[in-house]
């Protein structure tokens, strides 16, 4: 029997001290996120708003001209629901001189390019309004590597990354966000009708149960397959887990001294807070 | 005898030595107007839990000319304290340690003898492993210290127990993990299960002080426990908040339970003794 039911209100106990901790503990008061009318966005939104206050949370709009306007409704469904500040700044403009420099450069290329754009905009706004990006990537995508590094991937903390997207639905109808936003099919929204369940070639649903087994429980792939899994699905997926780490780890650092930053030179970011 | 016992429910500054100090003093003197005439700190609370290469950077030795102790040990001459730190001995070897504290002296220092090397947990990368696990007598009797790991193994408050400890000191930094849909977290209701066995297997008191805050995306969660010989709960500090949580002890409490169920007497040492070094010398079985 795999339960991935969370009790809900002490997830959302524990990662509103954890938002508020570890950015005031650093002296910061305030959070930049990224929105994008998705659901991840929303609850890390959501959980910055009940962490530190809405008026010191700015949601930041980056819709690129093929985004779908339902996207920016949903953002604006968010922001509106909870008072935070807000900003909309397209990256069309800065996005089309190199895809016009490059052509040829096919869909996840276009998609890692906005993905850094907005990156760009957010690390802007984190100096401008004194905040601190906050994350959205949940704990699916991350073991999946379903996300661009240096993109949405980059953020200074994470109170997403330990839900499965399964249980980021739960947290988010627990913590009220509208349904509209938590019941449509996700999407990364690079082109039309792309949803990330037709892109990835599973629910997440099914994949959750399988990364639940795998990863929480420590099953081997032979037991999952035991479990009832298709052989070739936990083939499938056991080899994206390996291969994408890389985005997982900070980058190796080839060691000559007796003392190498990630190796035998080890603090916590909180040292001294 | 009665005694009014507080548990010290902290966040702490990681390697922050000097600040966690100044929260110390200031919760000795709020446990000391509430009436307390014991505080118990938790696991590590001079330092912070994860402290990886600052363990030597915050080492202290516990004795009156240290800077930091001289102040502790001045504050113990209004209640007695256990407080954790990291200790360096005279061979500049670092363990995790918990120090009990009474009338301006050290009474007794535990090294923690259970280190978790294992998922989350690095201990034994950076500190060095206790070797003994010794009861000790203070103003209310014969206690026993043990740092978090200590008390997953039966053996350390089994040992305390035969020692003569009535009453079992426990101190955590314990990070928070399963969540579920259970009303707890997995690692809240293990402790707390095992505190309640300790405390009805051994007819004794079992006194836990856990800290809360964050350190990175670790959460240690609270909910400091006081149970009596019966295995009742006497107080219960919530989860993730900070504060003092006050317990009544009644150490007649001892004499009532263990005239009912005379768990003690009846313990067989001497067998215990014997089959333990047939396993030990049994190499099959258990060599350790």
């Amino acid at each position: 029997m795999i339960d991935l039911t969370l009790n809900t209100d002490l997830a959302r106990t524990i990662l509103t001290g954890f938002v508020h901790s570890e950015i005031s503990r650093v002296g910061f008061a305030r959070a930049v996120i990224g929105l994008s009318g998705g659901v991840d966005s929303a609850l890390s939104c959501y959980l910055a708003a009940e962490a530190l206050g809405p008026q010191n949370v700015l949601a930041v709009r980056m819709p690129y001209k093929s985004s779908a306007q339902e996207s920016l409704e949903h953002a604006q469904l968010v922001i509106d629901a909870l008072g935070v500040q807000s900003l909309t700044v397209p990256i069309t403009e800065m996005a089309d001189p190199l895809f016009e420099r490059f052509p040829e450069a096919n869909p996840v290329r276009r998609g890692n390019v906005m993905a850094r754009l907005r990156m760009i905009v957010l690390y802007d706004q984190s100096e401008a309004f004194r905040g601190l990006v906050v994350g959205t990537g949940n704990k699916t995508e991350i073991l999946l590597g379903y996300t661009t590094l240096y993109g949405d991937a980059a953020c200074a903390l994470n109170p997403l990354g330990d839900l499965y997207k399964t249980q980021v639905r739960q947290l988010s109808r627990a913590i009220g966000v509208p349904e509209a936003i938590v019941a449509k099919p996700p999407s990364a929204d690079l082109w039309l009708g792309q949803t990330d369940e037709g892109e990835l070639g599973f629910t997440y649903a099914e994949v959750d149960q399988l990364l639940y087994l795998l990863i929480d429980q420590r099953y081997s792939p032979e037991e999952c397959v035991a479990a009832g899994f298709d052989e070739k699905f936990v083939a499938a997926v056991v080899e994206r887990v390996r291969r994408n780490h890389f985005k997982r780890v900070l980058p190796p650092i080839a060691k000559l001294s007796n003392r190498t930053v990630g190796y035998d030179f080890l603090y916590l970011r909180d040292w001294g807070t | 005898m009665k005694l009014t016992l507080a548990l010290a429910q902290i966040n702490t500054h990681l390697g922050d030595v000097a600040a966690n100090l100044e929260k110390h003093l200031a919760l000795i003197q709020e446990a000391q107007t509430a009436g307390a005439d014991l505080l118990v700190f938790p696991e590590l609370s001079l330092t912070g839990y994860v402290l990886q290469d600052l363990a030597s950077a915050v080492a202290l030795r516990p004795t009156s000319d240290n800077p930091v102790f001289q102040r502790l040990l001045q504050a113990s001459q209004a209640l007695d304290l256990v407080v954790g730190f990291v200790d360096e001995d005279r061979r500049h070897r670092f363990f995790i340690a918990a120090a009990y504290l009474s009338a301006g002296e050290l009474v007794h220092v535990h090294h923690k003898v259970y280190l978790p090397t294992y998922g989350l947990f690095d201990e034994g990368r950076f500190f060095a492993w206790g070797d003994a696990v010794h009861a000790f007598d203070t103003r209310f009797g014969r206690v026993g210290m043990l740092i978090c790991e200590d008390f997953w193994h039966a053996s350390p408050p089994y040992l305390l127990w035969l020692d003569g400890a009535d009453m079992l000191l426990l101190t955590s930094a314990s990070p928070g993990r399963g969540l579920t849909s259970g009303p707890q977290l997995e690692s809240a209701r293990w402790v707390e299960q095992i505190n309640q066995a300790y405390a009805s297997l051994f007819t004794a008191f079992v006194a836990h002080a856990n800290r809360v805050g964050y350190e990175d995306g670790l959460h240690f969660w609270g909910g400091s426990t006081v149970y009596d010989p019966n295995g009742e709960l006497l107080a219960k500090g919530p989860y993730d908040q900070e504060g003092i949580t006050l317990a009544e002890i009644d150490m007649n409490q001892l004499h009532r339970t263990r005239a009912r169920l005379p768990l003690l007497r009846d313990e067989r040492t001497a067998l215990v003794l014997r089959e333990m070094n047939r396993i030990q010398a049994d190499s099959r079985q258990f060599g350790r």
